[in-house]
């Protein structure tokens, strides 16, 4: 009888559950806490009080956060909204872009792997009279730009690409999108929720006109994001989806969420300062769990493109194995699959289907998420402990035994069910 | 998702895995699922031609932590029943046994038509007639 429990030895210093996926949260960096702590108490102002001192001093902790953002991304701090987070970010940029240029069209253009903030969002404007072109991605998950320039017609407002992908960690060309879009007087925005503060972003030299970002992706607090929206060259108008009292410069109304918003300030603030030696460390330890998968196991693919990639992403089939069966094993560390069983559609990854995999091999699909505060001692245990699930799920996977056998899977009649 | 103790039991301490020989007459091989959705199971049975009792089952399943159990639990089951008696088993009785939760319930389903699939290619090698079990084996 074989055992799939594994007893790989846990390593000096790492403590249990090992959490590698940051790309679906990240922990709040102690410093960002510190730096958060007295506005939940003390300085609990309104930062819209504009007659006493208490409402003075919040709004002076918005407006430092608000060039920390500024200053991480190439703006100025007046082309920053704050948001609860990129979700509403994502919702307020595409509508209100909307809305404000129903005039002068209505078409926008997208992609078949935004994060579904993205994609609802337009298939509700579709629903109220708007014309949205998907545009595929190719088989390493980047668009192609030829594609999009014969997307673009008179019509088109609005194109809105993110800039790195949350499954595969893939960067799309951003710049060139941009520099496209101003070509043609189209607004661009992207998502770069998964982007910002991983790898340079600059809505200049990017040519963005608006930007959606999270404070929980990078170190911060959940609950707050922000959206740039470029005031010149060209300025950008986006017709508010929240009315009040007209706060954030009547774009978004609400009172603004000061703790959060000076969490966020310092996460961007820390991911300036530390954005390049922490890609290189994040990079190095990418690499060598990468190394260390392919040198024990056959059958594996990393799936997207390898050279344009977040440094802290690693997507990978474990083909023949099944990705929640795989997780089960892995229980002590925290990663996601794209597994149809571990989703709540019971569909697997639109993502990896999208890139053109086969839904078995998007089935064996796990994402980690490499951070800030992973080592380099968890990295070989999480290494260790795959191969040696890994292996013994194979033992179990009649797949691999044909395929080992010479049989080709394809050729098999299967029973749907 | 929490998995109750059973099934992770069966995770962990798979029964029965392995593959006889498809080519003897004595083995029946039932191939279910498919990988596209995620789950195949294989489950062969050795039945003695005098008693018509399963006496030896394997099986592999390339599947979730509840596929593999149902497909675990399932040779557990069969093992000593005779055909007839092992064809009674209900993927209903799977989902009690290991507590499956609603979206896990197709697990169970396979692993019955696993069973079913078994016996019948089993019965077809032999010419056993299975008037009472050919509906049900084609249906799904």
């Amino acid at each position: 009888m074989s055992t799939v429990t594994s007893n790989i030895e846990v390593p000096a210093g790492v403590k249990l559950p090992i959490y590698m996926d940051n790309h679906a949260t990240s922990p709040l960096d102690p410093r960002v806490l510190e730096a958060m702590m007295p506005y939940f108490t003390e300085k609990f102002g309104n930062a819209a009080s504009r007659n006493h001192s208490f409402g003075w001093e919040a709004e002076q902790a918005v407006e430092l956060a608000r060039e920390q953002i500024a200053k991480l991304i190439g703006a100025t701090a007046k082309e920053i909204i704050f948001t609860s987070g990129a979700t509403e970010s994502n919702n307020l940029a595409i509508k209100g872009i909307a809305e404000m240029y129903r005039e002068r069209g209505n078409h926008i253009i997208t992609q078949v792997t935004e994060h579904k903030a993205v994609l609802d969002t337009c298939k509700r404007l579709e629903k109220h009279g708007y014309r949205v072109t998907y545009l595929p991605v190719k088989a390493d998950g980047l668009i192609d730009l030829e594609d999009l320039k014969r997307a673009i017609d008179d019509k088109t407002i609005l194109v809105s690409i993110m800039a790195a992908n949350n499954e595969i960690g893939v960067l799309q060309p951003i710049r060139e999108i941009g520099k496209l879009c101003h070509e043609k007087g189209v607004i661009f925005h992207t998502d770069a929720v998964q982007a910002v503060g991983k790898v340079p972003v600059n809505v200049i030299a990017d040519n963005i006109d608006v930007l959606s970002l999270s404070g929980h992706k990078i170190y911060g607090p959940k609950g707050v994001g922000a959206l740039y929206v470029r005031r010149r060259n060209p300025r950008v108008q986006i017709a508010a989806q929240i009315d009040g009292g007209g706060h954030e410069r009547g774009m978004r109304s609400g009172t603004l969420n000061v703790p959060g918003i000076v969490g966020l300030g310092k996460a961007c603030e820390i991911a300036r300062e530390e954005m390049d030696s922490e890609a290189a460390y994040l990079r190095g330890l990418r690499d060598r769990l990468k190394a260390k998968l392919e040198s024990e196991l056959d059958y594996v693919q990393v799936n997207g493109s390898w050279e344009h990639r977040l440094p802290g992403n690693l997507n990978m089939s474990f083909v023949y194995v099944e990705g929640e069966s795989l997780l089960m094993g892995i229980n002590d560390v925290a990663v996601s699959s794209g597994s149809a069983c571990t989703s709540a559609t019971l569909e697997p990854s639109y993502v990896l289907k999208a890139l053109g995999l086969g839904d078995d091999v998007a089935h064996s699909s796990i994402r980690f998420g490499l951070g800030r505060f992973n080592t380099q001692a968890e990295v070989d245990y999480v290494a260790a402990k795959v191969i040696d699930i890994v292996k013994h799920l194979r033992q179990l996977s009649p797949l691999y035994e044909m395929v080992q056998e010479g049989i080709d899977l394809t050729k098999i009649q299967w029973a749907a069910h | 998702m929490a998995y109750s103790d059973k099934v992770i039991d069966h995770y962990n301490n798979p029964r029965n895995v392995g593959q006889l020989d498809k080519s003897s007459a004595e083995v029946g091989t039932g191939l279910v699922g498919a990988p596209e959705c995620g789950d195949v199971m294989r489950l062969q049975i050795r039945v003695n031609p005098e008693t018509q009792v399963i006496e030896e089952a394997k099986f592999k399943t390339f599947g979730c932590g509840s596929a593999i159990a149902s497909s675990s639990l399932a040779t557990e089951w069969i093992k000593g029943r005779t055909v007839d008696d092992a064809l009674a088993i209900k993927n209903t009785d799977i989902v009690k046994e290991l507590s499956l939760p609603p979206v896990k319930i197709h697990c169970s389903v396979l692993a019955e038509d696993a069973i079913r699939a078994a016996i019948g290619d089993w019965k077809k090698k032999n010419g056993v007639a299975e008037a009472a079990t050919a509906a049900t084996t084609a249906a799904h």
